[in-house]
């Protein structure tokens, strides 16, 4: 009642010149509301899973059309002085896990994550903003590391556990197995033919290429195959979903 | 049924002719919009009122355009809104021009100075949130397509294109166009029953915003999406890449915003009430000459 009384008297100093703002910013807070807006991620998700080819490849670009500087946003680095330690030996030591619902836990080394089947792929990063940049990426292929460590079947969703935190929490983001073991997810540590470096998530960073950059969480050390969200984070299934309401389906 | 003019409703003296002259006789009445139309109509209305005020609301999140494939702040940008300590500016190209209270640099309802591009009385919500415009854009974007592919569906099963907003080779000629701009210049309407049917300016101006810019407005803005670009890579060749496509998304709201005001002023100019009535219940009374005798072409 008290979040009503004061909307109404929010509502009250505008409403005479722009009732339909106000009524705008009425609804945008009601919850029934946003429940319908809402519909429009639901649409946008299955329309595009049901309709479009789930394997197909998002466009890959030539050197040419690299983006002269690749802008880093979000975290610029990790958090703590464990981070700090990892950068100041140049990530040797790092290590990522592959845990939750898997057959066969793993613990892998960057030397391991070079050993997998590898990928390079220039790409365009677009951000929920509205930037763009093309980058070349080489990394790990996902597919492979989760044949490794062997998903059960109630594995629904991989969630990306990260280094960086943002007003005190770690950073974290999940995709479904359908962007998981796509051919171009992969697990990068080089871009554009350098060390990734730390303001774009160094050591590893997972590229899904078919989503908006929120989804490509940075700093990784962790991936746990899950079969529910709900117990991840709020249960949105990202740092910013729980936070602000970003669609957790980032394809649009 | 029967197209426009032969649904005239003759009233009382069962003649169309001119009878304003005498007030006691009501004008005729003519069927113009069919249920489709009127329906498709406001529900446009509210829907692209919602989606250019959220997708303002998105642009505030990152005021720059670019043509080409990417585009970030270190590339140029041929449209920015930017924002200094004490003032707000729009450049387009190499023009800039100051822009305070309005763009970059305003104050909100509590008087708080804002630096955002666009003000909050020109967003949905009017506070900044990024996530928020895009839940209203995104939900608002699916009526508006699913309602443009029915009415494109409809009009072309109805002959509402072939009847109503075909332009004829006639209407064509440069003459007759430039007839018809003349007659809009100088305020002069049609009357009678040449008021029953769509003059080729106003044949153009629906058709143009039916068949070009909502179609283009949905493709551009599918093109911006990942998603659809690993389903059809065709719209990034279409428009020449994801940040041309934003960039000519942002064009044609523009031109839209165009077309409402001088929609705005036609109606107004036209006979506000028998032109709002007509998009509500579909009858129209065909306007009268003047008294004064006029050229029959009014």
């Amino acid at each position: 009642m008290a979040d009503i009384i004061i909307n109404r008297r929010a509502l009250i100093g505008s409403v005479a010149a722009l009732p339909f703002l106000s009524g705008c910013d009425a609804l945008n807070e009601a919850p029934a509301f946003r429940k319908i807006l809402s519909m429009g991620e639901v649409m946008n998700q299955h329309s595009q899973r049901a309709l479009t080819d789930r394997d197909a490849l998002a466009r890959e670009f030539t050197r040419a059309d690299l983006s002269p500087v690749f802008r880093a946003n979000g975290s610029r680095t990790g958090d703590g002085p464990a981070y700090s330690a990892h950068v100041a030996t140049g990530f040797r030591d790092w290590r990522i896990q592959v845990s939750g619902l898997v057959r066969r836990p793993l613990s892998l080394s960057m030397a391991d994550i070079r050993a997998v089947p590898q990928r390079t792929q220039i790409t365009r990063h677009d951000c929920v903003e509205g930037w763009s940049a093309i980058g070349e990426w080489h990394g790990a292929k996902l597919a492979p590391i989760l044949a490794a460590a062997q998903l059960l079947p109630g594995a629904r969703f991989i969630v990306f556990h990260c280094a960086d935190k943002i007003g005190g929490t770690a950073y974290y983001e999940s995709i479904d197995l359908t962007d998981a073991l796509h051919p171009q997810t992969i697990l990068a540590w080089r871009l554009n033919s350098g060390a990734l470096p730390i303001a774009n998530g160094a050591p590893l960073r997972p590229r899904i290429e078919r989503q908006l950059g929120y989804k490509h969480a940075k700093f990784i050390h962790s991936i746990e195959a899950v079969a529910s969200l709900d117990t991840i984070g709020k249960g949105k299934g990202g740092y910013w979903e729980d936070r602000i309401d970003y669609e957790w389906y980032a394809g649009i | 049924m029967a197209t426009p003019t032969t649904q005239i409703v003759a009233q009382l003296d069962g003649s169309t002719e001119p009878s304003a002259k005498d007030a006691g006789v009501p004008a005729p009445r003519i069927y113009r919009h069919r249920w489709p139309t009127r329906i498709w109509h406001w529900v446009n209305a509210v829907t692209l009122l919602i989606l250019l005020m959220s997708g303002l609301m998105i642009f505030n999140a990152h005021p720059r355009l670019y043509w080409g494939q990417y585009g970030a702040n270190n590339d140029p940008a041929w449209l920015e809104v930017r924002s200094t300590a004490t003032d707000g500016y729009l450049r387009i190209g190499s023009a800039e021009v100051r822009t305070t209270g309005v763009l970059g640099h305003w104050k909100n309802e509590a008087g708080e100075v804002k630096r955002w591009a666009f003000p909050h009385w020109a967003t949905i919500p009017s506070g900044y949130s990024l996530a928020d415009g895009r839940r209203w854009h995104l939900f608002f974007a699916w009526v508006l397509a699913i309602g443009m592919t029915l009415y494109m569906l409809w009009s072309l099963v109805s002959r509402h294109i072939s009847r109503d907003l075909h332009v004829t080779r006639a209407e064509w000629s440069p003459r007759h166009i430039w007839d018809d701009i003349k007659r809009h210049a100088r305020l002069r309407f049609p009357t009678g029953e040449a008021a029953a049917r769509y003059h080729v300016l106003q044949k153009l101006a629906y058709i143009g915003v039916i068949f070009v810019l909502l179609p283009l407005m949905v493709l551009t803005g599918l093109t911006m999406s990942p998603g659809m670009n690993a389903a059809a890579p065709w719209l990034l060749d279409l428009f020449g890449g994801r940040q041309s496509a934003r960039s000519l998304h942002f064009i044609a709201t523009w031109a839209l915003v165009g077309f409402f005001f001088v929609h705005m002023a036609m109606v107004l100019l036209a006979g506000p009430i028998n032109e709002v009535r007509s998009m509500l219940t579909g009858w129209f009374t065909l306007p009268q000459p003047k008294p004064v005798k006029e050229q029959a072409d009014g």
